[in-house]
């Protein structure tokens, strides 16, 4: 990415103009303009040439070289590498150098292999053929060859070359349709639009006719944003202007769908792409457990500097004695004995260092980002979080945070299409008043929906009528639906559905799809689209056609979109559909206030509505909106903001029509999920733009708000009435008063806070006033502190970062969680610690942005519960363990220097220095990391509780740590000073030969090596086959290498020192005793604390430990006590739904089955309902369609 | 209504399976993962808890183990039999004293001192006797390190350039030094001889094995003369010179061909440094004779320390000179001790009373905790479980 800004700043530099500065000119079919146009500055642009590789042949090794000792990990190797090579060093250079060489060469082998298919992928996307036009035919070139300007034929099913102006498309309308799956992950089919000038250019020779040149701006990684301009020259006339946006440019990585062919022009290329310039990587997030693992690490490395300090000084203090120093048996040579007494003392520090640098476990951070990496496939190997209807399971974006998942404290989720479905269904809509509510028909199949009183039949003519036929006029014009013509192998099965040849429609928003459809089946049939008419199929079967003059899109600001259309009688007309706070303040007259009375019982009812309004345009008032939408729209700078302008210019004095109401279905399982979390000590926020009402209806079915949920407002309803500050200090002063209380009784009342976004922006607006109370943000805070549930309406997407930003960086530092499944969730994605994606219906964004994927909310239960408690566990383990066996390590040999004149003298062979951390001690902590389950995955699910006990970084705390080390430090304390007095002066041998000190070592080295592995094995609590194999298969490997290191006279060696020491050691009965007996001493103090701390205090997870163990395997015993809890959350309103839907559904179906459903019911209740659910579905698609609401349906 | 989205999300898989063959964001789509125990995290296990219950009868047992073998070991050890003196020489009344101080580098008869001791209880089996040094840093990393393991291995040319560990020792004027390095120039060589004064008056040298002092894989293996067939030492060894210490060459160190060169066990021996600074090393061992005798009999021995002359000339040392005056092996200027040891073995090694101590208290403690979790099971661990099943 820097190449090209740094393109960008030297072309910007170069072209010098300060006009145009930020735009570039193509010159399509690279024709020169007439000579009477502007002269433009030539800039230069790269060729089409894609280079994803990060490196060359030639600077491979330096490169990656550089790259890989760029970290932290990798350069203390080195120095100490390079420490050992230049001084005299008690252990060899091999014993880092080697682990160093094999961790550099490992990486290096596999980016370099991954680079090699990166230059390989690279190649065939460069060499891949493209059709270009030149001299009015198509030839056949390679894709890097293209350059700006070039006009370029791209067929059905190819992918686009680069970023292409859209020219003309082989349909007659000038569209195409296109899927950006590879780009945005989006599989639906999106429409482009040729240029209107253009697109009936059909043949090669027509396009190269064209005499055209492309203003547009420099290239900028937003997909969805595109300004550009183009100028067409014909027969020396002034040169016709089109503005060109967003829906004009085909994305190179797109791929042409349902289109023969179009031509197009070049006019970003190669690097400069709007794909290759979003390939660039998320910023790192990292995860609280690597913050406390490198605040360890600087406690280890001050314990290791302390330690050569203080070895250096006492050994200058030892030796000050010339016979100590240098007695008559061990002299120095000449060399040694001219060295400056500082440079010896500074080399002496050196040595220590070295010697006690593997107190510092580097081998942790590889075994760190194994046990991440591969961990991680856990998630997407989840079988349970695989959602079979859009065939994903859960993706891992980035496996960095695996164990945050564990340390969650907020969640923050979106309404729709996280809570909800974002399956939209058309309710009932109010015309002026009247309700109308269309035939319940899915399947056929009339369902019991009694009060589905068909009010079109029995209306009112006259002025209700017209009233009416706008209404339903406006809906099925005003929406940007598609249809999408049959032409696959589900075709046959959707032309059968509702006996007709029928289309269906798509579009980005689902809500518009669900309209069309309420309204088809009110009788008015939108049917199409086509040479800018939208035809509509009315209720007497007539066709009716309108033509479509512009559309105002909808935005998330405005919260509303229109269209103007004019009718065939030549009336113009624009019709607008939006949010009602949008609506109503344009509205002029309609009956503004039954509609209102209406929507908001709709909204309360959890409903989401829309409001429509229409306005007549005359002539002149059309010609001055269109004045001002070309305006905007043809400008090059400012663009958005102007267009804004535009439409609330054009968007008042609207006439009310009436209101649409649209449920959304919460997601299976949703509420189940949020009460688990808020068992699990979460707190459940939720952000949404939906309005208040609509939004707490979803919140009291989904569980988040309770009936013994105490609501607090903080709304801008409320604040109008008082002062936001009073309102805000009196809600504080409620929630700490309840908190006093609740300090007594355990089950106390908690508080749900419902704040809107135009309050919170209030609220987080840095005060005018200067005195004391000015603070509001620490007052918010602390109401939310005592909230379990928050309920943020109305938010604007920065709005909702913006929150997630306020908790972050609240005093606690409370890890934080948010979820979403649009572009509007990816602000606060990115900015919390943990973003989760939906993939959802509005695409891919989310998911592409965030850090973990999942098909569907119920799976973050999973998700955070299970997996993110494993993870965390796992992952503590392996911190406090390395340092831990580390310590072990490296003790015994700081205690030696005492026992040997402070001289480096290492107490264990080189190879064991070596391969201690490397292989006698790593898989099975690696193993222990990936597979360890302390309680099972049921109990997990079934007790959410459990999660409290490990949040807040419970397991890497200081005393947990100083824990750890203690216990590390006593070890080697028992280690070494065991060995020491049994050692002591005798003979251990029944020959009575003696030992030497590699013996020495090498039974100390034994005993540490056996502990530490005993030690994991003691805190193994999922011992499967592959723990087993791993634990003592690497006591085995121990045992086995030294009988073969020691067995044999190595030639490649200098020394033989380990000769037949093993064999020595294991021949004396002795050894054998005090091996056993200090491993047992060693291992004693940490079983004590385990049994005492679990009998005097246990945890909640031990509790559960101990019960999973008491009811082993039993399901009969163990589900109706876990039925009888979640029974109790539930109420019992919704039982009764769920039977009350399995009666219908024996109404309807009329099949034998259901006796046995509702038995089962009966005896099961909610809680099985969920296994049931495959079975109902089979029933038949109508009987779930209504059974599904049912358990969630508001209470 | 739901039906007809249920059509569009299948038209969305078909055709995005379909784009995902070609598009690079293939891997965004995966097949159902594979419903196997390892995946699903699944696998079966042994799940282990360690309450007081299950850690009880463990305490017991190695309470039960530890204590008996503990006691055995205690036995074992008190059984050793285990003599030691000490002959540094440093006190006036010590008969070595003459010996450490008077003796002048001039003389050319080595100088001997005889030390009388008595042994309370006869000494039954083989007898093994050791020299023992204290602050003797044989485990100092520059001496450590000072050694040539492949000259030791009799490769011929590491014989003739021997390593740069060996410096200082490495080279003698332009010869190099076989053995080289600071271990095998400070060697021990004080001789012990052992005397048994009879009741009767007459003095019985009592005979010592120099043999069997060495590993066998050292002595065989790791340790041997250069020029495997040529026998002649003398000529193996010609171009080189004896350390600077030493008196004589390395190939007379013995008259036995077999415990000649390299190969000599005394050299070896000392060639393991030991672990710690004070140590011990096997001297010689006294093969037990006849099965009515004890090897050692009860009554009065007389050790016989016989100083040898490190070297003939060692001037080419100036610190050696200025403080060095002594011929015996110098271990007054860092303060050091000479014993003798006598001790028999068992099959647990030497006197060693430590390990059985250690037994018995570690099985002890055991037992106690064991007792002391037995409580605390009785008092919590019913409770727990009750608070389980009410919970």
């Amino acid at each position: 990415m820097d190449f090209s800004l740094l393109r960008n700043i030297i072309s910007r530099y170069c072209a010098g103009e300060e006009n145009w500065v930020d735009s570039r000119t193509v010159y399509i079919g690279h024709k020169e303009p007439p000579p009477g146009a502007e002269a433009y500055i030539p800039q230069r642009y790269p060729d089409n040439r894609i280079v994803s590789s990060k490196y060359t042949f030639w600077n491979f090794i330096p490169k990656n070289l550089f790259e890989q000792f760029r970290r932290i990990a990798n350069f203390y190797f080195l120095v100490i590498f390079l420490v050992q090579l230049i001084i005299d060093t008690p252990t060899s250079p091999v014993t880092s150098g080697l682990p160093l060489f094999f961790v550099i060469t490992v990486t290096a082998i596999k980016q370099g292999y991954e680079d090699w298919l990166r230059h390989k992928a690279d190649c065939s996307i460069n060499e891949c053929p493209v059709d270009v036009v030149q001299q009015e035919k198509v030839v056949r070139t390679q894709s890097h060859k293209l350059r700006v300007g070039d006009v370029v034929m791209v067929r059905e099913d190819e992918t686009f070359p680069c970023d292409l102006i859209f020219l003309s498309s082989s349909r007659d309308d000038g569209t195409c349709y296109v899927t950006t799956t590879s780009l945005d992950g989006e599989s639906s089919h999106k429409t482009y639009y040729a240029v209107p000038d253009t697109m009936a250019f059909k043949t090669e020779q027509e396009v190269d006719s064209l005499h055209a040149t492309i203003e547009c701006e420099q290239p900028q990684p937003d997909l969805y944003k595109f300004v550009g301009r183009i100028n067409i020259y014909k027969d020396k006339e002034e040169p016709v202007s089109r503005t060109l946006g967003a829906e004009n440019l085909l994305l190179r990585g797109a791929t042409l769908k349902n289109t023969q062919h179009i031509y197009a022009v070049a006019v970003y290329t190669g690097m400069e792409t709007k794909m290759a310039l979003n390939y660039q990587s998320k910023s790192q997030k990292r995860s609280a457990v690597e913050k406390s693992m490198n605040a360890f690490l600087i406690v280890y490395l001050c314990i290791l500097i302390s330690k050569a300090v203080i070895n250096t000084v006492l050994k200058y203090a030892w030796q000050w004695s010339p016979d100590r120093d240098e007695p008559w048996y061990n002299h120095r040579t000449e060399n040694e004995r001219q060295r400056h007494v500082v440079i010896r003392a500074f080399t002496d520090f050196l040595a220590f260092m070295v010697l006690f640098n593997y107190i510092i476990p580097v081998s942790m951070y590889v075994t760190v980002e194994m046990q991440k990496f591969l961990g991680s496939y856990f998630i997407t190997w989840d079988e349970e979080m695989f959602d079979e209807e859009l065939g994903q399971g859960a993706q891992v974006n980035t496996s960095d945070l695996n164990e945050e998942l564990g340390q969650v404290e907020y969640v923050f989720t979106d309404k729709t299409g996280t809570l909800t479905e974002n399956n939209m269904e058309f309710i009932e809509c109010c015309v002026d008043g009247n309700v109308y509510i269309p035939h319940a028909i899915c399947n056929g199949q009339i369902l019991s929906a009694a009060s589905s009183i068909d009010m079109i039949d029995s209306s009112p003519g006259g002025y209700r009528r017209e009233y009416e036929d706008l209404f339903f006029r406006a809906l099925c014009l005003c929406h940007t639906v598609q249809v999408k013509e049959e032409e696959t192998v589900d075709g046959i099965k959707r032309g059968i559905h509702q006996g007709r040849p029928t289309s269906f429609y798509i579009s980005s928003s689902p809500d518009e799809v669900a309209l069309v459809e309420g309204m088809k089946r009110l009788g008015y049939t939108y049917l199409r689209l086509k040479d800018n008419y939208m035809e509509i199929l009315n209720k007497d079967d007539e066709i009716e056609r309108f033509e479509l003059l512009h559309v105002l899109n909808f935005d998330s600001v405005r919260r509303r979109m229109s269209v103007i259309v004019k009718s065939i009688s030549g009336e113009y007309l624009m019709f607008c559909k939006g949010a009602d706070s949008s609506i109503f303040p344009r509205v002029v007259s309609g009956k503004v206030e039954q509609v209102k009375t209406h929507v908001e019982q709709n909204a309360v009812e959890g409903l989401r509505t829309l409001c429509v309004a229409y306005r007549r345009l005359s002539e002149s008032e059309y010609q001055e909106a269109c004045h001002y939408l070309t305006e905007a729209k043809l400008a090059l700078q400012d663009r958005e903001q102007r267009l804004a302008q535009a439409y609330d210019v054009i968007e008042r004095d609207f006439v009310l029509l009436g209101a649409t109401a649209v449920e959304d279905r919460l997601q299976e399982k949703a509420a189940d999920t949020i009460e688990s979390l808020h068992k699990a000590g979460i707190k459940v926020w939720v952000l949404t733009g939906d309005k208040m009402e609509t939004a707490t209806a979803t919140c009291y079915a989904s569980k988040l708000f309770r009936r013994s949920t105490q609501i607090l407002e903080l709304t801008k309803k409320r604040t109008k009435e008082q002062s936001l500050h009073d309102v805000l200090f009196e809600l504080s002063r409620t929630v700490l008063r309840q908190r006093s209380i609740s300090g007594l009784s355990v089950d106390c009342l908690d508080f749900g806070l419902i704040i809107d976004g135009a309050t919170l922006s209030a609220v987080l607006k840095p005060s005018q006033e200067v005195s004391g109370h000015g603070n509001y943000r620490e007052i918010f805070l602390e109401i939310c502190r005592n909230c379990s549930a928050v309920l943020c309406c109305r938010m604007a997407p920065l709005q909702k970062a913006q929150i997630v930003k306020l908790i972050k960086s609240s005093k606690e530092h409370p890890i934080t969680l948010a979820v979403g499944d649009g572009a509007n969730d990816v602000s606060m994605i990115l900015e919390a610690h943990v973003g989760i994606g939906i993939m959802g219906k509005e695409g891919r964004q989310a998911a592409r942005n965030s850090d973990y994927a999942i098909p569907k909310f119920k799976h973050l239960k999973k998700m955070l519960l299970v997996h993110g408690h494993y993870y965390y566990i796992r992952i503590a383990e392996l911190v406090q363990y390395f340092f831990y066996k580390n310590v072990c390590f490296i003790f015994p040999q700081f205690l030696y220097q005492f026992f040997c004149g402070f001289s480096q003298q290492p107490l264990y062979d080189t190879a064991y220095l070596t391969l201690y951390n490397i292989s006698f001690t790593s898989l099975p902590i690696l193993l222990y990391s990936l597979v360890e389950q302390h309680v099972t995955i049921d109990t997990l699910k079934r007790e959410p509780s459990l999660y409290r006990d490990i949040a807040k970084n419970s397991l890497l705390r200081w005393p947990v740590f100083l824990y750890w080390t203690c216990l590390g430090v006593f070890d080697a304390v028992i280690f070494f000073f065991g060995a020491y007095f049994l050692f002591d002066n005798t003979t251990f041998t029944s020959n009575g030969q003696m030992f030497g000190n590699w013996t020495f070592g090498t039974l100390i080295f034994t005993v540490l090596v056996f502990t530490v592995t005993l030690k994991l094995a003691l805190d193994t609590r999922h011992w499967t086959w592959i723990n087993h194999f791993v634990i003592w298969g690497s006591l085995l490997f121990y045992v086995i290498f030294s009988l073969l290191w020691g067995g044999i006279i190595w030639p490649f060696l200098n020394y033989q020192r380990m000769y037949y020491v093993f064999m020595q050691m294991l021949s004396s009965g002795p050894a054998w005793l005090s091996i056993i007996l200090l491993i047992t001493v060693s291992l004693l103090p940490d079983v004590i604390k385990k049994v005492l701390c679990r009998a005097i205090c246990p945890t909640a997870t031990e509790r559960a430990q101990v019960s999973q163990k008491l009811l082993p395997g039993s399901v009969a015993e163990v589900t109706p006590l876990s039925f009888r809890r979640s029974y109790k959350g539930r109420s019992t309103d919704s039982t009764l739904l769920h039977l009350g839907a399995a009666e219908t559904l024996s109404l309807h179906s009329c099949s034998p089955l259901p006796q046995k459903l509702l038995a089962h019911l009966a005896e099961g209740g909610g809680s099985d309902l969920t296994s049931l659910s495959p079975y109902m579905l089979r029933l038949s698609g109508a009987g779930v369609a209504y059974y599904a609401p049912g358990p969630e349906t508001p209470v | 209504m739901a039906s007809s989205y249920k059509d569009e999300d299948g038209h969305i898989t078909v055709s995005g399976s379909g784009a995902a063959a070609g598009a690079g964001a293939g891997s965004l789509r995966s097949k159902k993962p594979e419903n196997t125990a390892f995946k699903q995290q699944r696998l079966p296990a042994w799940q282990p808890i360690l309450t007081a219950g299950t850690v009880l009868p463990a305490f017991f047992i190695i309470g039960l183990m530890f204590i008996p073998i503990g006691i055995g070991l205690y036995v074992t050890s008190n059984n050793i039999k285990e003599f030691e003196i000490d002959y540094t020489g440093v006190e006036m009344s010590s008969p070595c004293f003459t010996c450490a101080q008077n003796f002048s580098w001039n003389s050319t008869k080595p100088c001997t001192c005889s030390v009388p001791f008595h042994l309370d209880q006869p000494y039954e089996s083989n007898v093994f006797m050791y020299y023992g040094l204290s602050n003797f840093y044989q485990n100092h990393r520059r001496y450590v390190k000072s050694r040539d393991d492949s000259q030791l291995n009799g490769n011929e040319e590491s014989l003739r350039k021997p390593s740069k560990e060996c410096e200082p020792y490495a080279k003698h004027g332009n010869k190099p030094i076989a053995p080289c390095g600071a271990i095998a120039n400070s060697m021990f060589n004080d001789s012990l001889e052992l005397i048994y004064n009879d009741p009767n008056g007459t003095k019985v040298q009592i005979p010592l094995t120099a043999t069997g002092i060495a590993w066998w894989t050292d002595k065989h293996v790791k340790f041997r003369n250069p020029g495997a067939e040529n026998t002649n030492l003398t000529v193996v060894f010609q171009g080189t010179t004896q350390p600077v210490n030493w008196r004589r060459p390395v190939f007379q160190l013995d008259s036995d061909p077999d415990n000649n060169g390299f190969i000599n066990e005394d050299f070896i021996v000392w060639m393991r440094t030991a672990a710690l600074p004070t140590f011990r090393k096997l001297y010689r061992i006294i093969q037990r004779r006849s099965n009515v005798h004890p090897t050692l009999p009860r009554g009065n021995y007389t050790l016989e320390v016989v100083y040898s002359i490190l070297t003939e000339k060692p001037r080419w040392d100036p610190v050696f000179l200025l403080n060095e005056r002594n011929p015996d092996y110098p271990v007054r200027s860092f303060e050091g001790r000479k014993r003798m040891i006598l001790s028999t073995i068992s099959w647990m090694g030497g006197k060693n009373p430590f390990l059985g101590i250690a037994y018995v208290s570690v099985g002890s403690v055991c037992f106690l905790l064991g007792v002391l979790l037995l409580l605390i099971h009785h008092k919590y661990g019913n409770r727990n479980n009750a608070a389980e099943i009410s919970h």
